[in-house]
């Protein structure tokens, strides 16, 4: 296990709004290690031996809660899953009262995702337990983030410079959110193509450029992290067809041939395949999604540890 | 009263006297070397009295959401707020659009020491096309007509408010607000919504239907009154309707003119309200709108909730915030300490005479022969708004732990005296 200089004091991790770009770096240097436990042949190390984690998932995902769960179970961790159809306010019961049987059941580690922006900042104010955002509405999902700039330090040394553009429904996208906040930290170019009607109107604000046309976005970039586009927002009046998107803002090989380079494709998964990509690139050379989603089991593991407060315990 | 400062609203200042009032009335003002053996002495050295404050913004609640606050308990937060008066909203259930509702509001705030005067709604149930019974709803005591809540939704209904208000020479109160524009927003649509993942209400969805009932009270006539300004431009709009003589008053509340949508990273729901609280811009624009007279009263809009409706989920709880207990505080803390505004002066005219002026409605003096209808406060003495010291059913307001100055002492209103301390006696 490589040592750090400093120990890493969070309790939680809400989001990376707030991170600093040594935080960043040293999570992402412990998922180095855990990466490597990974290619074993027994998965597994006995470090959250005797902690209990919950899975608390408002809002249904398979993908990152199975990600997690692995996490935990490679860490030897306990892991107990809650997963609600609906919001707890529908069902009656308010976030406070689950919030408070869950505390009752004396729960280490929370890990949450729920269609409201601000809950795992509330649970962290209401439970003792660390806090862990697996997803909080259009706010942010910070192990997401992690996991693509971890993926992106596979193929380039640092990211300072680099320029990478989130292509899709901003507006709606938590992946986005704190890529832009992770991304902008360590130094990256970042920018963010789609159309006017899903991207915020202030975002710029945030240090980053807008490109509303696909040629312009390849042009700049370097690295593209593809988002997916959801027919929801057809019904709603942000864009006329899937069919127009995908001719406007689709990454296929004719376009991304417009424009040589050594590209890296994203995508946090699922994929829409013949909408916002092509299956040839996301299947192609230039694609590291798998890589992403078994880098995820990594940097989840060393999220929960470096929160879990067992490295300060730890000696090499 | 012995040892105050009494308002002269005719010299525009205070002078120390003592009042003696008898029967609920001003007997006489003065430095009295002797009283009546049966009078009882009120020490209120130290403090200002000036003529009740009205609030022509408040929701009471009653008849149909009792948790949130009642009647009684809503007058309570008047009182310890300095309000001797109020208007109520309709949007009560059922909404009080119909002479019975109005009356068992009236019925139930009979004998208090806070005045209530009701507001009816525009339509039938604050919603459609068809106009509510306006005139029966006159008979039974409205000052005014609002479909608060909810903007009067088309053009077309808000000519035929303006127009049948005529008839009977009472303001169409507006809650300025294209919900085309807002659709899922919980907040200000700005940086702060971009950053916390919030989806936002932009400031024109204000603008566009401020500007839209500007134009139509040029053709039409009548008399606007634009509730709770929260847009800079909003106020640039009103501020040139009455340059050009228009029949148009504008209102602010405390939160708007104290906070901005950086506070909602904490993500507390106590921050959020219709219309929402906006950028630095906008909030220095009402306050330069309050000093120049664009804005013409502070109104609270009084919004009680239950808890469970004031926390957890931002997007899923309720909007509104409550507002008569912190009124004065957040007026001498913000206004008067950081940005001049003119003491008790102004405070008169924010507070007592224009909310006044703008339903129609009597201003109480401080003078010998007319009824006791006054506020005491000590305006220097500082305290911190807490959670559970409200007179208020409800305990949703932004303030919470926050040091105001200026703390209001006691009302007397219809016969009756409320003061915090009852020691004072």
């Amino acid at each position: 296990m490589a040592k750090q200089t400093t120990a890493f004091s969070r309790k939680h991790l809400i989001g990376l709004s707030d991170y600093t770009r040594d935080e960043i770096l040293h999570i992402l240097e412990t998922a180095r290690s855990f990466r490597e436990v990974l290619e074993r042949p027994i998965k597994r190390v006995p470090i959250l031996t005797g902690i209990t984690v919950i899975n608390l998932f408002f809002e249904a995902s398979t993908r990152t809660r199975i990600s997690f769960e692995l996490a935990q179970k490679r860490l030897s961790a306990d892991t107990i899953n809650f997963t609600a159809n609906t919001s707890s306010v529908k069902k009656g019961e308010t976030l406070r009262d689950t919030a408070q049987n869950i505390e009752a059941m004396k729960v280490d580690m929370v890990v949450v995702r729920h269609s409201s922006p601000g809950v795992p900042l509330f649970l962290s104010r209401v439970l003792k337990s660390n806090i862990i955002n697996a997803g909080d509405g259009a706010h942010e999902h910070p192990t997401q983030a992690l996991l693509d700039m971890y993926s992106l330090l596979e193929r380039i040394p640092d990211l300072k410079g680099i320029r990478i553009c989130i292509v899709g429904d901003i507006g709606h996208s938590r992946v986005a959110l704190s890529n832009i906040f992770g991304l902008t930290c360590l130094g990256a170019d970042v920018a963010v193509c789609g159309p006017p009607t899903l991207i915020p109107r202030h975002i710029e604000q945030l240090g980053i450029r807008v490109f509303y046309k696909l040629d312009e976005a390849l042009a700049f970039a370097d690295v593209l992290n593809v988002l997916r586009i959801q027919l929801e927002r057809q019904g709603v009046g942000l864009f006329p067809s899937l069919r127009e998107y995908r001719d406007q803002f689709g990454i296929t090989r004719e376009r991304l041939e417009n424009f040589p380079k050594d590209w890296i494709i994203m995508h946090p998964g699922p994929i829409n395949r013949g909408v916002e990509i092509d299956s040839d690139v996301a299947d192609g050379n230039f694609s590291i999604i798998l890589n992403q989603v078994t880098n995820g089991v990594a940097v989840r593991m060393a999220v929960l540890y470096l929160l879990s407060g067992r490295e300060r315990e730890q000696t090499q | 009263m012995r040892n105050g400062l009494i308002w002269d609203r005719g010299k525009r200042k205070t002078e120390r006297a003592d009042i003696l009032i008898k029967d609920g009335i001003i007997e006489s003002i003065g430095i009295f070397t002797t009283l009546p053996p049966t009078a009882e002495i009120v020490d209120i050295t130290g403090c200002t009295v000036i003529p009740g404050l009205l609030d022509i913004h408040v929701h009471l609640r009653e008849p149909g959401y009792e948790d949130r606050e009642t009647i009684a308990t809503g007058c309570a937060a008047a009182a310890a707020g300095g309000f001797t008066a109020v208007c109520c909203m309709p949007n009560t259930n059922p909404v009080a659009d119909n002479q019975e509702v109005i009356q068992f509001i009236k019925d139930k705030a009979q004998g208090n020491l806070v005045t209530v005067y009701p507001v009816g709604a525009v339509r039938k149930d604050s919603k459609g096309d068809e106009l509510a019974e306006i005139g029966f709803m006159i008979k039974a005591g409205i000052v005014a007509i609002s479909d608060d809540g909810m903007p009067v939704k088309t053009s077309g209904i808000m000519r035929r408010a303006l127009e049948y208000s005529r008839m009977f020479n009472i303001p169409v109160l507006e809650h300025p607000q294209d919900a085309s524009l807002t659709e899922d927003g919980s907040m200000n649509e700005g940086l702060y919504s971009t950053k916390l993942g919030i989806y936002g209400m932009p400031s024109i969805a204000e603008d566009i239907i401020v500007s839209r009932d500007m134009q139509l009270l040029e053709y039409i006539g009548g008399q606007l009154h634009i509730q709770h300004v929260s847009s800079a431009h909003s106020v640039e709009l009103i501020r040139q309707a009455k340059d050009k003589g228009l029949p148009i008053t504008a209102e602010a509340t405390p939160h708007h003119f104290t906070l901005t949508d950086a506070v909602i990273e904490s993500f507390d729901p106590n921050y959020k309200m219709n219309p929402p609280l906006r950028s630095e811009a906008d909030r220095e624009a009402i306050i330069a709108g309050l000093k120049d007279g664009t804005i013409d009263a502070i109104a609270t809009d009084h919004s009680p909730h239950t808890v469970d409706d004031k926390e957890g989920e931002f997007d899923l709880a309720k909007f509104g915030v409550t507002g008569l207990e912190t009124a004065v505080g957040a007026y001498f803390t913000e206004l008067v300490d950081k940005h001049q505004f003119n003491g008790i002066e102004t405070l008169v005219e924010l507070c007592v005479i224009n909310p006044r002026k703008i339903m129609r409605l009597d201003i109480p003096e401080i003078q010998p022969g007319a009824p006791a209808n006054v506020c005491i406060l000590n305006e220097q003495k500082q305290w911190t708004v807490k959670k559970d010291a409200f007179f208020s059913k409800a305990m949703n307001s932004c303030f919470i732990d926050k040091t105001f100055r200026g703390y209001v002492i006691g009302v007397i209103g219809n016969k009756r005296i409320w003061l915090r301390d009852s020691t004072l006696k």
